[in-house]
């Protein structure tokens, strides 16, 4: 049984293949969908660029294999970007310089993406405690912070930061 | 940094899971795979086989049993994270687990797989240790349960047969009104803890201790009770005094020394850090003792 | 025309794609007919090689070819691969092969590589080459390395000894016979890595019909590869396309030409196919370039007035098994260490050393940053010994900004002599301080020890030369659509090249941000280029922009001008459009101006009219700019554990000019988290054997969300006297004086206990048993 049958909704749409039993979720996500938008870093779940939700859960796709994912949702960030334009989260990152290189840029949208969602009103403290799974060599986080509190206030109702 | 090819198997009942462990060569059973897949992408671990027991209902669920917390093995840490029973029935265990990781491990990350692991530095095994866990283990022989201080053998082994694997853990309720505490010291948020102390106290009438647990991580080998501070604590009034007396205790632990810390430096943190643990196991019991360090 | 653009907070140009996960790393490129790479690698650090069995290898299905040195084209076959930087002082030419022949130097060094259906496949059939080596000594630190007896790093090399030089100017020795006051001190840095979080990756393919080799490379520096790559493979440079796509990080080590880039190139040319390789993380930690590993001996010579007389000292360099370039590290480590102060004499003693771990190549500060460890430390020493406040000792020894340009005595590594153009450093200092109620401290910490807490302050000074030659070209071209294409040989791997060169163009020419057509990275899109290191291309490609805009925009004026019939004096160009200013305020867009540019077939041109709407400048900066700044640093110090929060970190910073605040200050912030990485996290540990010990992030500690401060940062901005745009570069400033004063503060925070620290990263560990020694348990148990 080194290849096995798996069927994985992402995105909202359903796939079904046939996998070696040893594909990882990420390298299926980026070669058999060609979804290249979540990133390999390390490869040992500690930098947190390949981070996806699965069935609504921040997981880290290079632990998991494509065959686990059978039966279940996942979203990457792709799936978290409507059509033609940014969501509140990712237009953050944009006016609070949020990214730089933009290789963890992935994983940090969906890290947040699930905390807000968790926590609408996260302080600084709890935002910064949540993205110790992802890291940045890049920005120093303090750009990835302020978006994160800026989309907050803004899914709240509230002004722009 | 990819895998040797193996065989992917996913039971869906107890029984088969264990058939499959007595029956597949060089077999790993698949749990949360934080720690195992690492492994195994640095093929530093080769299995032919992966038993996969996320499908299995019956290594799943809390229960309350007899005084005891059943929880099944394939617990994910994020849930007993936020479990209502456990922070109502075992806060210790509920406070060690905001240390575990990060929340995209604990999503995964299971109870038994931590514990089967066995890493020295982890801190569920030292939870279980405080609290003498029993651990339910499952093969193709039945169900045998093991105190956990025979469970833990030594640097990243246990009482588990190839082919056992762990099917629930039993943790004692202690009498309402316990103190319960828990400090690791790690170099960065989530880390592996270089030490770390899980300490329960029972306080009676008159301060006086009733019962105590004080375990550490990351110290030793293994989870280590330190019965020597224990003894010190039971039968006595609790204050700082006896708090700092029982932390030195922590001094007579053996540690080890790797690339992340020194003997030296270890016993000197299991000392703070048990008096850390210890003091505010004593306030959450409802003895207002001052800090010592 | 008032300023639209540049200085202008614009949002960046690159982010909308990145957002949504469409980024062009190299590993997103699809290529029909794909091949997959992974290399063997020595598992010693210093063996020699007696042969290679791929039989086994080539066994395994889905396996096309292994290669080994003997199976490449010449020359790189039996060439090594060219230095970049040579200087007399070398005395033996360093470089690896691009396959390891019959010696391996360092853990990782690649001996061959596999080819195959899958990446997965590769690395099963790489763990299956069979690879005979006789291991011979190695040598793992280089202060063993000059001992007597030492192993040799390698084989053929009398000494491990591969450079010494000297920077000196002043009689150092009559200053230090007759100081009133002289301190010493042993301070060392160890190796860290660039650690982006993207590893590199190459893909190569070549086209037989054009017999054009196309390589996509996460590289720093296309122009270069693609010049490395046409000596080693001994083809014409116009036979070669390099590309660098975006870029996950660079912060150095990409800037290199490795090994890698040349031998997958080889493969697809052998193979007839596409071979893309992507570097794992442990292949990364093995051998991506690495910095600091280096171990100074300095004396500062006083008066009883704290003005320093004179600096002297030595200072050991590892340079691990090869020296790709050559010693520029060191060399600017030498020449920084006068800083922002006036240091009437001057000697350093540097010895490059050879041992058996993986190159050091400039990272983040190149140099600098143990340099300004030194100096600081230094200073603050002469702060407590003395009993001055360190900031006003310092102040007393500030280069003054009236004294600019001043001229230090030293060359620089650009071969020029060391003279600082611009910079108010008191002002620097004096911001920084300001902001950071450095005033009010003293109150601050006295209020914390009576709580049981101890919390300290430190501060350090950096001046940099950025914005090194030899140049950076820039194309700017009207379109037919009305658009503007641009073309650079600059790069981006995150310092948003694409949006600043933008701004300052549509700055020039009048068009829309959004109207601007950017080629970066592409050997194929311009002549000649450089590519990005030593914070140069803000001045180099900003300055290339400047020009080769301007040309665009008297051309546009000229023409239109001419096409409504009125004086180029009355023309302005904004959002893409040409407008008169008299009369009825005709108009001509852009593309209109381009097409009539483009002349009509057999007609010539009217007197006077280029054709075309382009010019390629290629600006040529005459010496390094000088950056500078102050960090001041608040950090909390738990006793007990050695543990280490910094509450408030502040900056001030002059990278003169700023085209865009918000790059800069993300360009500081993240330099920032680097430099605290150094100073309480990173270190490469090998053991005496040269093995490497720190080979995941598990090992290697980066800085983490919890670990790094928003800091506060000033903008002291000195217009660089010497370049049309008056910039200077931004990207290594953050780092260079993070240690120093992250150290000063914690020893700051200690000094009830007169702990003292010459050492990062500074470990809880260390700081423990410092206590220890100092008997701080004694005291606090008996609290």
């Amino acid at each position: 049984m080194s290849k096995q049958p798996t069927r994985v909704t992402v995105n909202g749409k359903a796939h079904a293949r046939i996998v070696e039993s040893r594909l990882t979720l990420a390298d299926f996500l980026r070669h058999e969908l060609g979804l290249t938008g979540t990133h390999l870093g390390c490869e040992h779940g500690v930098c947190g660029a390949c981070t996806v939700l699965v069935d609504g859960h921040s997981t880290r796709a290079c632990l998991m294999f494509a065959v686990q994912a059978n039966g279940c949702e996942v979203t990457t960030v792709e799936g978290l970007t409507p059509d033609g334009g940014l969501s509140v989260l990712q237009q953050a990152f944009v006016d609070n310089h949020g990214l730089q290189c933009g290789f963890c840029t992935p994983g940090m949208l969906v890290t947040l993406t699930e905390l807000l969602r968790e926590n609408p009103s996260p302080s600084e403290d709890e935002v910064r405690e949540a993205l110790t799974g992802n890291l940045c060599r890049c920005t120093g986080y303090a750009g990835i912070v302020k978006a994160a509190l800026d989309a907050a206030q803004r899914l709240r109702g509230g002004q722009g930061g | 940094m990819k895998p040797a090819p193996f065989d992917y198997h996913a039971p869906r009942q107890l029984k088969e899971a264990a058939e499959l462990l007595a029956t597949l060569p060089n077999a790993k059973i698949l749990a949360g795979g934080q720690s195992l897949v690492p492994m195994m992408n640095f093929r530093y671990v080769v299995a032919d086989h992966l038993v996969d027991l996320g499908g299995i209902a019956d290594l799943r669920g809390i229960a309350v049993v007899d005084g005891w917390l059943r929880i099944g093995a394939m617990m994910r840490q994020r849930e007993l994270e936020t479990a209502p029973e456990i922070a109502q029935h075992c806060p210790l265990l509920a406070e060690a687990l905001r240390h575990v990781g990060h929340r995209q491990t604990r999503n995964r990350g299971t109870i038994g797989g931590s514990l089967a692991h066995a890493d020295p530095a982890a801190e569920l095994p030292a939870v279980c240790a405080a609290y003498d866990a029993v651990v339910h283990v499952a093969s193709v022989r039945g169900i045998r349960q093991v105190a956990f201080a025979d469970f833990s053998t030594g640097f990243m082994a246990t009482a588990l047969e190839p082919d056992e694997m762990i099917a629930a853990i039993d943790l004692p309720v202690w009498r309402q009104g316990h103190g319960h505490g828990f400090h690791e010291f790690a170099r960065r948020h989530g880390d592996f803890a270089l030490a770390g102390a899980a300490a329960l106290l029972d306080v009676g009438a008159g301060n006086v201790v009733r019962r105590a647990a004080l375990a550490l991580c990351g110290v030793a080998v293994s989870p280590v009770r330190v019965e020597a501070a224990e003894a010190r604590l039971v039968g006595q009034p609790l204050d700082s005094t006896l708090i700092r007396s029982a932390a030195a205790a922590a001094w007579l632990v053996e540690p080890v020394s790797d690339i992340h810390a020194g003997a030296e430096y270890r016993r000197h943190l299991a000392q703070v850090l048990s008096a850390r643990a210890l003091t505010d196991a004593a306030r959450r019991a409802g003895v207002d003792v001052p800090s010592i360090v | 025309m008032g300023a639209k653009h540049f200085g202008a907070r614009v949002t960046r140009l690159e982010d909308p794609a990145l957002l949504s996960g469409r980024g062009r790393f190299v590993d997103d490129m699809k290529l029909s007919g794909v091949l997959h790479a992974c290399f063997v690698r020595s598992p010693y650090a210093h063996a020699r090689l007696l042969d290679i069995d791929a039989k086994p290898a080539l066994a395994i299905p889905g396996v096309h070819a292994v290669i080994a040195a003997n199976d490449l084209p010449d020359p790189m076959r039996s060439e090594a691969m060219p230095m970049l930087l040579p200087n007399p002082s070398i005395s033996a030419l360093c470089t690896q092969h691009v396959l390891a022949r019959a010696e391996v130097y360092y853990v990782g060094q690649p001996v061959a590589v596999v080819i195959a259906d899958t990446r997965y496949i590769a690395e099963d059939a790489a763990a299956a080459v069979a690879v005979h080596y006789d291991a011979l000594p190695a040598v793992g630190d280089c202060r063993a390395a000059i001992e007597e007896g030492a192993p040799r790093a390698h084989a053929a090399l009398g000494s491990n000894v591969l450079s010494t030089f000297q920077l000196a100017y002043g009689d150092v020795d009559a200053v230090f016979a007759n100081a009133p006051h002289i301190f010493e001190d042993e301070l060392w840095q160890h190796r860290g890595g660039g650690m982006a979080i993207e590893t590199r990756a190459v893909l190569a393919s070549h086209d037989a019909a054009t017999d054009m080799l196309t390589v996509w490379s996460g590289t720093q520096t296309p122009h270069i590869g693609r010049r490395m790559l046409a000596d080693l493979l001994g083809r014409e440079l116009e036979s070669i396309r390099m590309i660098a796509p975006d870029v996950g990080g660079g912060f150095g080590p990409k800037a290199i030409f490795y090994p890698e880039e040349a031998v997958i190139p080889a493969a697809a040319l052998k193979l007839g196919r596409p071979v893309k390789w992507i570097e794992d993380r442990r292949e990364h930690f093995l051998c991506a370039t690495q910095e600091r590993d280096q171990y100074w001996s300095i004396a500062i010579a006083v008066d009883a007035e704290a003005k320093i007389l004179g600096v002297r000292g030595r200072m050991l360099h590892d340079s691990g098994a090869f020296v790709p370039w050559g010693i520029i590290m060191p060399y600017i480590a030498a020449a920084t260490v006068p800083g922002p102060y006036v240091i009437p004499a001057y000697q350093l003693d540097t010895m490059v050393v050879l041992t058996n771990k993986v190159p050091t190549t400039p990272v983040r500060g190149a140099g600098r940053p143990q340099a300004v460890f030194a100096m600081e430390r230094l200073l603050d020493r002469v702060a407590r010994e003395l009993q001055l406040d360190r900031a006003e000792v310092r102040r007393r020894n500030f280069i003054q900004p009236e004294q600019m340009p001043y001229e230090v005595g030293l060359l620089f590594r650009d071969g020029k002599p060391l003279i600082y153009d611009s910079g108010d450093y008191p002002k620097g200092q004096a911001t920084a301080l300001a902001d950071a109620d450095y005033e009010s401290f003293r109150e601050r910490q006295r209020a914390a020890l009576d709580e049981g807490r101890f919390i300290g302050i430190g501060l350090g000074n950096y001046v940099e030369g950025t914005g090194l030659g030899p140049f950076e070209g820039v194309t700017v071209r009207v379109m037919p659509s009305g658009k503007v294409a641009v073309a650079t040989g600059a790069t981006n791997q995150g310092q948003g090249t694409r949006t600043t060169l933008s701004q300052i163009v549509a700055e020039q020419v009048g068009c829309r941000l959004e109207d601007i057509v950017m080629t970066i990275g592409d050997t194929g899109a311009i002549a000649q280029g450089v590519g990005a290191f030593a914070s140069r291309q803000a001045v180099n490609a900003g300055n290339s922009a400047l020009l080769a805009g301007q040309s665009v925009r008297a051309q546009l004026v000229a023409l239109a001008a001419r096409v409504l019939g009125v004086k180029e004096s009355d023309i302005d160009l904004d959002n893409g459009q040409a407008i008169a200013e008299t009369g009825n305020k005709p108009m001509i867009g852009f593309g209109e101006l381009a097409r009539l540019a483009q002349g009509i077939p057999g007609v010539s041109l009217p007197a006077g009219q280029a054709a075309g709407l382009e010019h390629t400048a290629y600006y040529t900066p005459q010496q390094a700019a000088y950056c500078s700044g102050t960090h001041v640093v608040e950090v909390e110090v738990d006793a007990m554990t050695g543990g280490v929060k910094i509450l408030r970190y502040t900056v001030a910073h002059d990278s003169g000019r700023v085209i865009n605040p918000l790059i800069v200050d993300g360009q500081v912030q993240g330099g920032v988290a680097h430099g605290i990485g150094n100073a309480l996290f990173e270190w490469m540990q090998y053991d005496e054997n040269a093995q490497p010990l720190t080979t995941s992030f598990a090992d290697y500690l980066i800085p983490m969300a919890t670990d790094v401060p928003t800091c506060a940062i000033a903008h002291v901005e000195t217009v660089n006297p010497l370049n049309p745009l008056g910039v200077k570069g931004a990207g290594e400033g953050g780092t260079i004086p993070a240690a120093a004063a992250i150290i000063g503060a914690i020893e700051d925070a200690l000094s009830p206990f007169d702990v003292h620290f010459a050492e990062t990263p500074l470990t809880p560990e260390r700081i423990v048993a410092a206590l220890r020694a100092a008997g701080a348990y004694e005291k606090l148990f008996a609290a």
